[in-house]
Order: C-alpha cells, then sequence, then structure tokens
C-alpha cells in the first residue's frame, strides 16, 4: 500500500466551526473577497441550533429556527468560501498549522488566519444513576428531535435549567410524544426577572409563550425549583426521583421526594463554550461564571490574545444565536483587517453598526444565558458515591480524597487520579470537578485553572493522524557495508 | 429513545449487531436505529462496568461508542449504511 499524504489546503482565513457565528464569519470573509474555508464535525452546516436533516434525509417541517439556519446555509453557499463537512479538527499550532481529518482522510492547513467558532458543549451536573442508557443530555434531545426524527423516549421527564427546557418538551410534544414532568431548577419569578431583557425580542418571546401554551394543553405537570435527587435503574431508566432545591440548585437532604415513571430522562443545566482550539493556541482565557465559564480574552473586535486568531460565537460567552451572526460578521471583518483586505477607515465604517447591533442581542442572549449558569449548590450535593467522571469511572469521594492530599489544580486531579483523562477528554466532568475542587480548597474556579489542550484536540484514529503505508514506504538507511 | 411516528423514511437496509440482522433506514443516525432494536445499553463503562448508552448525541461524550466493522465509531454520528457490522462493547 502506498502511503496517502493529507491533503493540503491553502486558505486566508480557515474558520473552526459551521454554526451561527461560523457561517456568518465565512460569508462575510469570503465577499471581502479572502479565501475561506470553514469545517464542522457535522455533515451540513448549521450548528446545533440551526441543526437540520443530513442530506437524503427528509426535513422535518419549517419553524423560525428552520428558516434562519436556511438563510445562512443558502448566504454561504452563495459566496466562495468552501465547506468541509464531518471534518475534525484535532491539531493546531501557532504560525499557523491546522490539522483535521474528514471524509476523504487527512488534511492540513496553513492558514493566516483561524476564526474559532467553536460553540459549547452541555454541562450535565451529575446525580446518582445519570450514567445509565436512556438518559441524553438536553441538548442531545434536541438533536435526536431535529435532526434524527426521534424521541429520548416513550415517556420523557425533562429536567435542568434554561430555555432548552421548553423547547425540548414542546418538541417532544409536537412530535407525537410523552412528557412525564418538565422539573426545573428556577422559580417563576427567575424567569421574570429575564422579562425586562426578551422585551425587545418579541419573536422569541412568543416563540416561548407558543411552547409554554403547548406544554400546558398537553397537561405536563411542571415543578418548578425542583431538582433530579437519583435516577432509577438497572439497565436503563425505569424512574427519576426529584425534591425541592433552593435559588443555588442545592437540596435538602431531608426533604421528601417525589418518584416519577419514565423511560427516559434529557437533563442539561447549562452550555459550557468550548476552549480546546483557542487554548491550544495558547490564547488568554478568564473565568466567567454568568458566560458559562471559562472564556478566550477578546479585543472590540473579537481578536484573541494571539495574532491573527479570532474568535466569535457561543464559544466566546453564551448569548445565543443572533449575537453569535453578528459576532462572527464583526470578527471577519477584525480578520480582513489583520489580512490587509480592509482599511482601517473601512473597518470601523462597517464595523460600528455591527458592534451596535451586537451589544442589544446580547443583552437577550446573556439573560437566558444567565438562567443557564452553573449553580453553585448542584455539585456542592453530589453524592460521594456517583460517578463524576464517566470515563475513568471517578466518583465524587475519589476527588474530594484527592482534593484533601493536596490537589489545587484540575491538571493536578488529572495526574493524580486520571479525572479527565478519558476519551472525552474532560469536557463531560470538567466542570463539576473543578468546582469540587475549589469548595473543598475554598479557593474559586479561576484558581483552579482549566485542562491544558493537548492534541488531539478530539479523538481520532491513529491511522487518520499518521496516514497509511507499510514497512515497503518507511525510510531505511543502506545497511552497513558487511 | 425511539422514531417518531409517521415521519418519512428513506430506504429500509440491514445491519448486523453483535451477529443478528437487523432491519434499519438508510443515512439515520446509528445510535437510534440501535435503540429502535432494543439497544439502548451500548457498552459497560472500563472499570466499574456500569452500563452506558448515547448521552450528549454530538459525538462529545464517547458514551455511545460501538465497533462498526472493525473501528470504533461514536454511534450518535455515525449515519447507517447498509451490512454494517456492528458489535457492542457489552459484557456477554
Amino acid at each position: 500500500m502506498s502511503r496517502i499524504e493529507p491533503m493540503r489546503a491553502s486558505t486566508d482565513l480557515l474558520v473552526v466551526g459551521a454554526g451561527p457565528a461560523g457561517i456568518a464569519a465565512a460569508t462575510q470573509a469570503a465577499e471581502l473577497g479572502l479565501a475561506v474555508e470553514i469545517v464542522d464535525d457535522s455533515i451540513m452546516p448549521g450548528g446545533q441550533v440551526y441543526r437540520t436533516a443530513p442530506p437524503g434525509l427528509p426535513a422535518r417541517d419549517s419553524s423560525p429556527d428552520s428558516r434562519k439556519g436556511d438563510t445562512l446555509r443558502r448566504a454561504l453557499a452563495g459566496t466562495g468560501a468552501r465547506f468541509r463537512g464531518a471534518t475534525r479538527i484535532w491539531f493546531a499550532a501557532p504560525g499557523f498549522t491546522v490539522a483535521g481529518v474528514g471524509p476523504q482522510g487527512p488534511i492540513t492547513w496553513s492558514p493566516r488566519a483561524i476564526l474559532a467558532a467553536s460553540g459549547t458543549t452541555e454541562r450535565v451536573i451529575p446525580v446518582p444513576g445519570v450514567t445509565l442508557p436512556g438518559v441524553v443530555g438536553l441538548a442531545g434531545a434536541t438533536i435526536l428531535l431535529k435532526t434524527h426524527q426521534a424521541l429520548p423516549g416513550a415517556r420523557t421527564v425533562v429536567a435542568g435549567a434554561g430555555p432548552l427546557l421548553i423547547a425540548v418538551a414542546a418538541g417532544i410534544i409536537k412530535s407525537g410524544g410523552s412528557v412525564a414532568a418538565i422539573v426545573d431548577l428556577a422559580s417563576r419569578g427567575d424567569w421574570l426577572s429575564r422579562l425586562p431583557a426578551m422585551l425587545n425580542r418579541t419573536d422569541l418571546l412568543r416563540q416561548g409563550m407558543d411552547w409554554l401554551r403547548l406544554i400546558r394543553r398537553a397537561r405536563v405537570p411542571y415543578y418548578r425549583r425542583h431538582g433530579v435527587r437519583r435516577v432509577i435503574g438497572e439497565d436503563a431508566v425505569t424512574a427519576v426521583e426529584i425534591a425541592p432545591v433552593g435559588a443555588d440548585g442545592a437540596m435538602r437532604a431531608d426533604s421528601a421526594g417525589r418518584r416519577i415513571d419514565c423511560d427516559a430522562l434529557a437533563i442539561g443545566h447549562g452550555l459550557v463554550p468550548a476552549t480546546e482550539l483557542t487554548r491550544l493556541l495558547g490564547a488568554a482565557h478568564d473565568y466567567d461564571q454568568t458566560a458559562g465559564g471559562w472564556i478566550p480574552r477578546l479585543g472590540a473586535d473579537q481578536q484573541t490574545s494571539v495574532e491573527g486568531l479570532f474568535a466569535a460565537g457561543d464559544g466566546t460567552g453564551i448569548s445565543g444565536a443572533d449575537a453569535a451572526v453578528l459576532a462572527g460578521r464583526l470578527a471577519a471583518l477584525a480578520a480582513a483587517r489583520h489580512l490587509g483586505r480592509l482599511s482601517e477607515a473601512a473597518l470601523e465604517q462597517r464595523a460600528r453598526p455591527i458592534r451596535r447591533d451586537l451589544a442589544r442581542a446580547r443583552r437577550f442572549g446573556a439573560a437566558m444565558g444567565a438562567l443557564m449558569a452553573l449553580r453553585n449548590g448542584l455539585a456542592a450535593q453530589i453524592t460521594p458515591e456517583t460517578i463524576v467522571c464517566r470515563c475513568e469511572d471517578i466518583t465524587r469521594a475519589e476527588i474530594d480524597e484527592a482534593a484533601a492530599s493536596g490537589v489545587r489544580t484540575l491538571n493536578q486531579l488529572k495526574s493524580a487520579i486520571r479525572c479527565g483523562m478519558g476519551p472525552c477528554q474532560g469536557r463531560m466532568c470538567g466542570d463539576a470537578a473543578a468546582t469540587l475542587i475549589a469548595s473543598a480548597s475554598r479557593t474559586d474556579r479561576s484558581a483552579v485553572g482549566q485542562w491544558t489542550a493537548r492534541a488531539p484536540i478530539r479523538p481520532v484514529q491513529l491511522a487518520d493522524m499518521v496516514g497509511e503505508y507499510d514497512y515497503d514506504d518507511i525510510p531505511k538507511p543502506p545497511p552497513a557495508p558487511a | 429513545m425511539k422514531r417518531i411516528e409517521g415521519a418519512a423514511r428513506p430506504t429500509t437496509v440491514h445491519i448486523k449487531v453483535d451477529g443478528q440482522t437487523v432491519a434499519a433506514f438508510e443515512g439515520e443516525c446509528l445510535a437510534v436505529a440501535l435503540a429502535a432494536a432494543g439497544h439502548r445499553h451500548l457498552r459497560d463503562s472500563p472499570h466499574r462496568g456500569t452500563p452506558r448508552g448515547a448521552f450528549c448525541m454530538m459525538g462529545v461524550c464517547q458514551e455511545c461508542l460501538v465497533t462498526c466493522d472493525d473501528v470504533k465509531v461514536t454511534s450518535c454520528s455515525t449515519p447507517v449504511r447498509d451490512g454494517m457490522r456492528i458489535s457492542l462493547g457489552r459484557a456477554p
């Protein structure tokens, strides 16, 4: 077999992530005449919020979200930007060199600028039994509904925090499924306090009201200021136990629980910015709990601390799809300025109205984001036997023991007990583990730090990293003379 | 996981799951096809052996790993193709 050399792609701007921020950025940059490539894990552009059915599967009914997504996709398709789907970035080095794997095999890029639009992953603070089959993330449930034409189960409990709760519950009902209960950490007052920020987005407010009407009509029990205490089942979920919580998400140990029979649980406690690319490239980050966690430190037009590296969208702090589109555009303008395609005056002229609209869009997005911010009481009440790190089967008790023996940072925790070292690379447990260490060592989250990002930042096959070759392809020096 | 009733589906194909032939739809999410065939429990965790299944649905958590034609794949992000051979990572 002959060696497969990685495909080399030369481009001015490489956009990583094809959600609203990435699509808007790639479209804008291509319109300014830059050579642009945009890559995403998914087969189709759209990201999580504007996900669509893969080619060949019939698309679902039109909705405000699907129409917005289609508009963005059409605009992107109308430019010279090249979209590479089903492509996973696993390596990046300053300078820049970026490596990924796509359907045709390995690809390396040497882009002059990079725009990280990596979006988020979902935070699920563990409870006993949350690893049982039948439990999915709330964001996962939206993917099941939007892309896969599937329900989480025949009878689903929808639990956690934020607007995804009602979006998922309404989506299940609309698709003919059954919602056993909605279990919301927030009170009615928590939602109402966000109302002023929502009032300038009557379209989204109306959508929310429609969802709530649907939920009421289906007579779904709605438990406010409640959380899931444990998930019950042997090989899969058969019930959940819920109990009242305080404003910080903590349950009183002695409060009576209520058992709800179900065959699926969709649970999520908010979104966490995905920063592995900006971390790997050495950009400065700050911890901001209301923004969702660690976020890259940005200049006025989305520049990170690394020259030529820009970032936009929820990966820079949770503020929603509309803000992501504007931030993506702004980042593209700044990248075009960096690459000498725009003058300072032209940048200023184009950026000014976008900056203004962005500030407005962020008000709404940040209000929704705040509903999803980490509640301190949630991690505090994880029981000792609960598995926190799914990959390595590490319990709260083991993390506490490590903290008691002197572990003070996430990276030390990883070295000490392998927490975060498994194939998800700490994406699922990092938030809970960091909170546990911070509280055990009485410091704040920023002192606990983030995991150091290391390539491969996503799991890839070894053959995809090195290419395929056999013994004859290896260069060998001639044997020494006898 | 459960397929939404009445949603239009493309062509029916067949895959093998631990040697058993299972009907599925071309291009649909492998995790959904496996669940529809009664396999929500896809693997056991490596240290404690607790049952695991598809969780994040976006290729991040790696809980839905199965072996597909001798390569480990996340079943949540793998489309079904005719003739796939799947083995689950469950203790017998």
